[in-house]
């Protein structure tokens, strides 16, 4: 509403100007000289006026922003690497703002130095070999030092050593879905392609490699703090992207290949949950969260849940018509909370066995493994995949 | 076809040559006059900007009120992808993708260079037409015909391509992935056929006419910049626009005839499809060959027709000529080597990663050897605030922002988590879209006297350049904060994420900057269409420039010049030179006995 009305005090301003333009152009119809459209001494006066002024508003825009907008911004990075990003970041930033202030400075002032006026003569300045060696060598110096830094950083992070201990999961995305599926105890994954995807083998896993034996497919990612995850992604369909914007990781799921990505987690889940800026930007959400929920409620709608943080990752490269809603909860753990988690979940062979038990409603009945609560879930589960899948084949 | 071009050794037999007399058919529709070609290609490239321009309001709506109701989606989108005035989260990226494509090719590409480049060769090169009046013509209407195309692929049933303006295989492969990859996607590669037909015979043409048709005295040396960037534009358009072309084509081939160039191991919509063996990443390689010289290709005739305006309004020569030349010529070079700065992150080798670091990031020399001759231009300058002059002045600026956080976008390491994000957006609309629109500006409010022989009202220019500027910086610069946040683009919502809530009063703000900035656009086109017929009329040398098209007669006629071409005897930028008593002494004035050459 108030943009709305934002919109035609605007829209009100252009009619009363162009009616002054009007006038303006009115009182001058006596004069009617053809180079009235050309700047006048006048007009070049004005315009270096508000050359002077936008310059200001450029510079008091940014500190605007930086001010009110600064906190939006990505703040501690949640794996190792990510302090080497955002320490180059940093810098870049530094220069980009001398730099930035420095030439509009110059540029706008020039505007409203040099302003035109019939008794002033322009500097007939054609060249100058020393200004312009000055300006191509600085840049050159100070980039080749951001490349030097960028490289290094960037051949850090992208070659994973293969003999390093690291953690195997694959990440697999489809329209519009994330899975995860971790190579369990021997640690490599099994192979996998989409022509082997059937029923709850909806990654295409090969049952018949024996490093697919102990797989484990989950549709939540966990991942332990402090050691290095080795991410291995897929895509069924189309082009995705995985972006986990904490750990300022980003790698292309590409059909047809495997891409790949490590990092080390260094706060765990529960950790960065409680650093004091992330415990006042939720603070803030959840104002806003508020705010909002009150007017649904007003509108006789639901109230929106209070939020939590937790880590993400979003599919960052369009993908569909429902690219905006692609994404699935990461989770830190300590390393031994992440073992028990991982201990917990059914591999992938179980799931198999008990997709086709249930199929066979004589002999599935009572599965015979641990009755905890969880298996049943995971049961339930495999049972509503199997039901979907018929429901699909029976469609067609 | 009479030979409407000639070089500068019998320009002066032109006159018996214009015998025929021309119907409305010959001089307004099928003209093989560039003046009047080049106000076809403005005239088209400001309609089909007026679309984009409202496409983006429309999505720029739906990203600061999502999933509100608007009567004004239901009556432009109709009940199909808008019902109850509701955006549809399909059309959303149907808008996105024809909103870049329409301003990326069809305005800044050829709405931008097929104007100038048409009207400003042959008159400042001093030829009487195009080498090829004939092919000319054909270049602009293959354009319009794309245009059509593409406008008519809006209107198909299942909606326009969706798959973002650079289609990307699998998404715009398969209609099962998305809607508008079925005929929309098909009559997408149409239109862009089409319009490569098209750009690829403007560009020949280009070079042919700079090249052989200069006027005697007019060296390589004594071009205006203008004309260097348009030359260097057009040979970067005839290198990169045939590798789009060539994928365009395996593209079709994909979709229609089942071979598998881009394609491989897919299982979509409950079956698994027969490719077999081809990869995304390749067709995102070819498609980047042209994408990327692709923003050179729209950003160089902008700097050159700044650089003419900035040094005409400043009553100085620009500084650093041939700087200005040398850095053209190393943008164009080094733009072809760059383009996997796109695919930092596309799963192709990090090694190619680090080339293209490099690469990327050398650009910035010459591209800071630019900004700063600008910058001394107007240093003791006296400058002439027309409007012109002040959108050169704010090209400067937004490509100054723009291009500063190119150097986090073409570092891999940093490139990782903003790209694809606002942060990318903030960047290139900076760089390359407004800095190329203040460029357009400034040409049309530069040479409008030339086009139409009136002037455009000059306050009514004020008025739009300054809500225009501040209008600009104020959608762009908060863009670059909710992109540092890790905000994906091309979401048709970000609800779904209770992370960015308190980015929504940004998207706000963004989104009332942009609506105001898009209904000021109104200023200028009724300044134009008004200016046309009820102008002021104009004089012949309005700016007092040096330069050889304003040594034509204001009232057009075929040949340019009614006697013979004009002879150079000097460079372009005469102004203000301390051996003469005016501040500007034009290009086909003789040197007077003694006379040295102050620059080099």
């Amino acid at each position: 509403m108030t943009s709305l009305l934002v919109i035609i005090v605007v829209v009100l301003l252009a009619v009363a100007l162009w009616q002054l333009t009007k006038i303006f152009d009115l009182t001058q119809v006596g004069s009617s000289s053809d180079d009235s459209q050309v700047a006048s001494d006048n007009d070049n006066n004005i315009q270096g006026y508000i050359m002077f002024g936008f310059l200001a508003f450029i510079y008091i825009f940014t500190i605007y922003g930086l001010l009110k907008w600064g906190n939006l911004a990505l703040h501690t990075p949640a794996s190792e690497h990510g302090l080497l990003v955002d320490n180059l970041m940093n810098i870049t930033w530094v220069l980009i703002f001398i730099v930035q202030v420095i030439t509009q400075g110059l540029l706008y002032w020039f505007s409203f130095k040099n302003r035109g006026h019939k008794d002033r003569k322009a500097l007939f300045f054609a060249d100058s070999n020393k200004l312009e060696a000055i300006w191509s060598i600085i840049p050159s110096v100070v980039l080749a030092c951001l490349i030097l830094y960028g490289l290094y950083a960037w051949n850090n992070i992208m070659f994973v050593d293969k003999d390093e201990d690291v953690v195997e999961i694959e990440l697999y995305a489809q329209q519009f879905k994330w899975t995860a599926r971790y190579a369990g105890k021997d640690n490599v994954l099994g192979k996998a392609n989409v022509r082997l995807i059937e029923g709850v083998n909806t990654l295409g896993v090969d049952m018949s490699d024996p490093n697919a034996q102990d797989d484990i497919v989950v549709t939540e990612l966990h991942i332990p703090k402090g050691k290095k995850v080795h991410f291995k992604m897929r895509s069924q369909d189309v082009l995705h992207s995985a972006y986990m914007p904490h750990f300022r990781a980003q790698m292309n799921c590409v059909p047809g290949m495997v891409t790949e990505f490590a990092f080390i987690p260094t706060y765990t889940t529960a950790e960065y949950r409680e650093l004091p800026f992330m415990v006042e930007k939720v603070a803030h959400i959840n104002k806003l969260r508020a705010e909002k929920s009150a007017e649904l409620v007003a509108k006789g709608g639901t109230a929106l849940d209070p939020y939590t943080f937790d880590y993400l990752l979003l599919c960052n490269k369009i993908c569909g018509a429902s690219h905006y809603n692609m994404q699935m909860k990461v989770v830190v753990d300590t390393p031994e909370e992440y073992k028990k988690w991982l201990s917990e979940k059914t591999t992938l062979a179980q799931d198999i066995e008990a997709a086709k038990a249930a199929e066979k409603p004589a002999e599935g009945a009572a599965p015979t493994t641990d009755t905890t609560a969880k298996v049943q879930d995971t049961v339930k589960a495999v049972i509503d995949t199997v039901k979907a899948v018929v429901a699909k084949v029976a469609m067609k | 076809m009479s030979a409407e071009a000639h070089g500068h050794d019998h320009g002066h037999d032109h006159e018996h040559e214009h015998h025929h007399k021309d119907t409305f058919i010959t001089k307004y529709i099928f003209s093989i006059d560039h003046k009047m070609i080049a106000k076809q290609y403005l005239i088209t490239g400001i309609i089909m900007g007026i679309i984009g321009i409202v496409m983006s309001l429309l999505f720029r709506m739906q990203l600061a009120w999502p999933e509100e109701s608007f009567k004004i989606f239901n009556v432009l989108l109709g009940d199909k992808f808008a019902p109850d005035g509701v955006m549809a989260n399909d059309i959303y990226l149907a808008l996105v993708t024809i909103h870049g494509t329409i301003m990326v090719f069809f305005v800044l590409t050829a709405g931008l260079s097929g104007t100038f480049s048409n009207l400003l060769i042959p008159l400042q090169i001093g030829a009487r037409d195009m080498a090829s009046g004939f092919m000319n013509m054909i270049s602009y209407w293959l354009f319009f015909l794309s245009a059509v195309v593409m406008l008519c692929s809006l209107f198909v049933e299942a909606g326009p391509a969706s798959a973002g303006w650079t289609i990307y295989p699998p998404l715009s492969a398969l209609p099962q992935a998305i809607p508008g990859s079925g005929t929309g996607m098909t009559l997408w590669l149409v239109s862009m056929a089409i319009f490569i037909a098209s750009s690829l015979m403007g560009s020949l043409n280009y070079i042919v006419t700079v090249i052989n048709l200069r006027t005697k005295g007019m060296s390589m040396t004594r071009l205006p910049l203008t004309i260097w960037t348009f030359f260097v534009t057009a040979i970067i358009g005839v290198i990169s626009f045939p590798v789009l072309l060539s994928a365009a084509l395996l593209l079709i081939f994909d979709r229609s005839f089942g071979t598998s160039f881009f394609l491989s191991d897919i299982y979509i919509a409950g079956e698994v499809l027969h490719y077999q063996g081809g990869s995304p990443v390749l067709f995102e390689h070819l498609f980047w060959f042209l994408g990327h010289p692709e923003v050179y290709i729209v950003i160089l005739p902008a700097m050159g027709l700044v650089s003419e305006i900035m040094a005409t309004n400043s009553r100085k020569p620009i500084f650093g000529y041939r700087a200005m030349i040398m850095s053209v010529l190393a943008i164009a070079f080094l733009s072809t080597i760059v383009w996997g700065h796109h695919m930092f992150i596309s799963g192709m080798n990090p090694f190619l990663g680090s080339v293209f670091t490099f690469t990327t990031l050398l650009i910035a020399i010459p591209s800071a050897v630019k900004a700063f001759n600008w910058i001394t231009t107007l240093w003791k300058g006296n400058l002439q605030f027309n409007p012109a002059m002040l959108f050169s002045i704010g090209m400067v600026s937004t490509f100054i922002t723009g291009g500063l956080t190119g150097i986090i976008l073409g570092d891999s390491t940093l490139d990782i988590n903003v790209h694809d994000t606002y942060f990318v957006i903030a960047h290139f609309h900076l760089v390359m879209g407004i800095s190329a629109l203040y460029g357009m500006f400034a040409g049309i409010y530069h040479w409008f006297p030339k086009m139409y022989g009136r002037m455009l009202n000059k306050n009514l220019g004020y008025i739009h350049f300054w809500v225009t500027a501040v209008c600009a910086y104020g959608v762009f610069f908060p863009m670059h904060f909710i992109g540092l946040a890790g905000l994906p683009r091309r979401y048709y919502t970000n609800t779904n994420f209770p992370l960015f809530d308190d980015l929504q009063n940004v998207n706000v703000l963004i989104t009332t900057f942009a609506l105001v900035g898009g209904a000021f656009q109104l200023v200028f086109l009724y300044n134009f269409f008004s200016s046309i017929f009820y102008g002021k009329k104009a004089v012949q040398n309005p700016w007092k420039s040096t330069t050889l098209e304003w040594t034509t007669p204001v009232e057009h006629i075929h040949g340019n010049w009614p006697g013979e071409i004009p002879h150079v005897y000097r460079w372009p930028y005469d102004y203000s030179n301390p051996n003469h008593d005016v501040d500007f002494v034009p290009q086909n004035v003789p040197m007077k006995e003694g006379e040295e050459v102050l620059h080099h």
